[in-house]
């Protein structure tokens, strides 16, 4: 067995469990934690596939960002505490069931466009790096720079809107 | 140049009309009514000018302004054509307009909303002249129907007043079903020969081609539209009703103009008349029935201008007689000669009117000769026309449709002739209830009592004076009228030779009205008989003066089921109707109760239905086939 | 270190994208503490960001690169908008329990 597989099973094994521990926890601050260790795995795949840009954002945005931004508002809301009522039964059966079902219909899916896919051919070249990924990013001829500028208005749309939401409401009498 | 001409024509009253109804009030009274004025005296000097072209050239100008309507092979253009018979409508239209708006400007001095009544006038102008001079029947349905818009708004002219409103909208739904029949005439005729226009139809007639069932239905569906118009039975009432407007009003649109449309349209349409004799006689017997009845509802009328009211219709019967025998140049003549001696018998009514402060009762008149010396004699001279005295206008227009009658039918004959003599009578019961003996009412109007001011009393005299002499345009021998109108005619009319027949007939006629002249003299003036208050006439008298009882024969044999007929959808068929409609929303209703009760508002029940629905979705599309 | 996928095999990311997805689902359904469902719906994000990766590398594409990059600055704005509300929710609330909001009953 290749050191790749290897590798990559390891990785996909951190992955699945982190994510489920992460929904199966009872304290938020765990969930988060486990989060974190998700998001970092996948970030190993990213690695894997050599698409370092992606592999640092996804370390950099999520991994940093969105969880720092999680955990605060645990904190905000002092939720560190394993106070979620008990869960009725029908719920968690219900759940069970479209998860079963989900993954059932998924892999359906997969098998049944299988003959789609062809035998791989892997053709040499770079399509991966930085310097790849920069030049496509913001070629302004058949990049993708206008899109790339708008997603700035729409992080401060987004920037704007959070704060917004956050204000304390004044009291209008 | 002519067209410019013609628009100026047909322009001019329009602009007068915008003038008043925007900047009237501002300019003041006597502006607004001078303006007004002007604008009819302008299109007059345009008809005198292209009547004398015509009359120097004899070619009729056919102008095209636009085109209109193009659906399948029907065209229709916004075209006008000024013939022989147009342009002799609009001198008299615009001529008399032109008195008469002079009268108004006195008349309605001390009106607060004058400005306003030279606006409608100048509006009913504009459209007269739409209807005369349009090329096609579309044309003249539009100025057919603006006229019919203008008498609504003059009759209710003093709008404070209910029973006035009443007559206005009388006066308008009376209009509006003869008018349906116009409509349907002119589909019919539109279908018949794809055009509309008058020259094309008549050469399409002239080609053969007959249909003549079909000719004869569109022939009667145009007669319908004539009666509604012209008043002639059984549309007539509304024209006595129509006298609450203001008396240069009736003058000018229920006596000269707007009334003789109807005449005006069957004579436009002669050709296709002529084709169907079976409506000529209808036309010709109505006509004769209703010169009949309006006469002898004449004789009993105590109100002024209800009298010179059913005197035009009675008049008007006499010209739909001679349309019904194919004397088409003889009901035009009447109608000219009509015009002169009615406009200036209503005007010199209402010059009474004006002395004795509205008052319209003629048992509260008398005396007035002395008073009022010129409107006397205008009126005595105009009441000698009419009743048919020689050699006054009406004795030879009068004398002619009678000599016409007399050769078709004498049964007709005899009508008219009857016709004739009550005119004579209830004439003079006018004349002499208002001019002579003593002056019957309060001492407060006896004081005031005053000859009317120069601008009223001059178109009286200048109509009088035409009450006389209008006779000579077709006087028997001359002809020149008769010559004139050939052209536009389909058949040639025959003319008559001076002989003893006709001399008999013109003494029998002339006899005839001195006899009705005499009658009313003996019972008038002689005996100083007054008309009795309302409540003591009884008898037949009585009968007629409720003129016949047919305002309430119409009230219970139409309205009264209609009103049922009404009642029943009110109280019947709606609420059943609504119960359905509200039925369907009480279901709707409680099934978006019922329904409401899925949407928990617990979203984890909606994202499990989300999740399923996904599911579905993606399994139907992807794992279906 | 290149064709990491002759090693490896597209099959496999597959299945491992659709797990990741399943158990995301699972936890949108499962749980009712609003910031957990928020995170399970980052990890279905995640699960198919990384198939996006996958297929990039696999069509030799880097335009799959581009819309995971796209996409990643939606969540973050998402993550930021959506933290929001949680919190002004909690504040009126004074809890993010989701079987407590039932504001959208008819």
């Amino acid at each position: 067995m290749a050191p790749v597989l290897i590798i990559f099973y390891v990785l996909a094994a951190i992955t699945l469990a982190s994510a489920f521990l992460t929904i199966y926890s009872r304290n938020p601050i765990h969930s988060a934690i486990y989060l974190v260790i998700c998001m970092v795995s996948i970030m190993g795949h990213y690695l894997l596939f050599n698409a370092q840009f992606l592999a640092l954002v996804q370390l950099i945005v999520y991994a940093g960002a969105i969880m720092v931004l999680f955990l605060f508002t645990i904190m905000l809301m002092n939720l560190n505490k394993e106070d979620e009522v008990h869960k009725p039964r029908i719920t968690r059966l219900g759940a069970i069931t479209v998860l079963v079902l989900l993954s059932t219909v998924l892999l359906l899916l997969f098998r049944h466009s299988k003959p789609f896919f062809g035998d791989y051919a892997p053709i040499e070249g770079d399509f991966q790096s930085i310097k790849k990924l920069g030049t496509v990013l913001l070629d302004n001829k058949d990049g993708f720079m206008v899109p790339f500028e708008f997603t700035s208005v729409l992080l401060l749309v987004a920037m704007i809107g959070a704060v917004l939401l956050s204000k304390k409401e004044k009291q209008t009498k | 140049m002519d067209n410019s001409l013609v628009l100026l024509l047909l322009l001019t009253p329009f602009v007068g009309f915008l003038f008043n109804v925007f900047l009237g009030k501002k300019a003041g009274k006597g502006i607004s009514g001078a303006l007004g004025t002007l604008a009819v005296v302008v299109s007059f000097a345009m008809s005198v000018y292209f009547f004398m072209q015509l009359n120097a050239s004899g070619k009729p100008i056919a102008i095209k302004l636009l085109d209109w309507i193009q659906i399948g092979n029907l065209k229709v253009d916004f075209g006008i054509l000024l013939d022989q018979l147009s342009l002799l409508w609009l001198l008299f239209v615009t001529g008399i307009g032109s008195l008469i708006h002079l009268y108004s400007i006195s008349y309605m001095h001390d009106d607060e909303n004058m400005h306003k009544f030279f606006a409608y006038l100048n509006l009913f102008v504009f459209f007269m002249i739409t209807l005369v001079v349009g090329s096609n029947l579309l044309v003249m349905f539009i100025g057919w129907e603006g006229v019919g818009l203008c008498s609504y708004l003059l009759i209710g002219f003093w709008h404070k007043n209910q029973e006035y409103n009443d007559a206005a909208k009388k006066a308008f739904i009376m209009n509006r079903i003869g008018d349906l029949g116009f409509l349907i005439g002119i589909f019919i005729l539109a279908s018949l020969f794809s055009t509309l226009n008058f020259v094309e139809m008549k050469q399409a007639l002239s080609a053969g081609n007959t249909n003549t069932a079909l000719y004869s239905i569109a022939a009667l569906c145009l007669f319908i539209g004539a009666t509604g118009k012209s008043a002639q039975l059984p549309l007539y009432t509304w024209l006595p009703d129509a006298m609450a407007g203001p008396t240069p009003v009736s003058a000018l649109i229920h006596a000269a103009t707007m009334v003789t449309a109807g005449i005006f349209m069957i004579t436009r349409m002669n050709f296709l008349f002529d084709v169907t004799p079976e409506v000529q006689n209808i036309i010709a017997i109505v006509g004769a029935i209703t010169a009949l009845v309006a006469a002898s509802i004449g004789l009993f009328q105590n109100d002024i201008k209800k009298v010179l009211a059913y005197s035009t219709v009675s008049q008007l019967g006499l010209m739909f007689l001679a349309l019904g025998l194919g004397a088409y140049n003889v009901a035009v003549f009447h109608v000219i000669t009509h015009a002169f001696f009615k406009a200036c018998l209503f005007l010199g009514s209402g010059s009474v009117i004006h002395a004795l402060h509205g008052e319209q009762d003629m048992r509260k008149m008398g005396g007035l000769r002395k008073a009022m010396p010129i409107t006397f004699a205008t009126m005595l001279i105009s009441t000698l026309a009419i009743a048919g005295i020689f050699p006054f206008a009406g004795f030879w227009s009068k004398d002619e449709i009678l000599m016409v009658a007399f050769e078709h039918n004498k049964g007709l004959w005899i009508m008219g002739s009857i016709a004739s003599i009550m005119t004579a009578f209830y004439m003079f019961r006018l004349m002499y209830l208002t001019f002579f003996r003593d002056f019957r009412g309060t001492e407060e109007q006896k004081h005031h009592l005053h000859e009317s001011p120069s601008l009223i009393t001059w178109p009286l005299i200048i109509l009088a004076a035409l009450a006389t002499f209008g006779g000579l345009i077709n006087l028997p021998g001359s002809n020149w009228l008769n010559h004139f109108l050939e052209p536009i005619l389909a058949r040639k009319h025959e003319e008559h030779a001076l002989g003893s027949q006709e001399y008999m007939l013109m003494g029998i006629a002339l006899t005839g009205a001195i006899i009705g002249i005499g009658w009313a003299y003996s019972k008038y003036i002689k005996e100083g008989f007054v008309p009795k208050q309302d409540s003591e006439i009884v008898g037949f008298s009585k009968t007629i003066y409720h003129k016949y009882y047919v305002d309430e024969f119409y009230m219970s044999l139409i309205l009264k089921p209609l009103n049922a007929l009404s009642n029943f959808f009110r109280t019947t068929l709606e609420p059943a109707l609504g119960n359905i409609v509200y039925g369907l929303g009480t279901v709707a209703n409680g099934l978006g109760n019922q329904g409401k009760k899925v949407q928990t508002g617990s979203i984890g029940l909606y994202l499990f239905a989300f999740v399923i629905g996904v599911l579905a979705l993606v399994s139907y599309l992807f794992l279906g086939q | 270190m290149d064709n990491i996928l002759n090693q490896i095999g597209i099959e496999n990311y597959i299945f491992l994208s659709i797990l990741l997805f399943c158990i995301g689902v699972f936890g949108v359904l499962y749980r009712r503490n609003a910031i957990i469902v928020f995170m399970s719906i980052e990890i279905m994000l995640n699960a198919v960001n990384l198939l996006f990766v996958a297929f990039s590398t696999y069509h030799q594409d880097p335009k799959g690169q581009v819309f995971v990059f796209f996409s990643m600055t939606v969540a973050a704005a998402e993550v930021a908008v959506g933290l929001a509300i949680l919190v002004s929710v909690f504040r009126n609330i004074g809890s993010v329990d989701i079987s407590n909001l039932k504001n959208l009953k008819g």
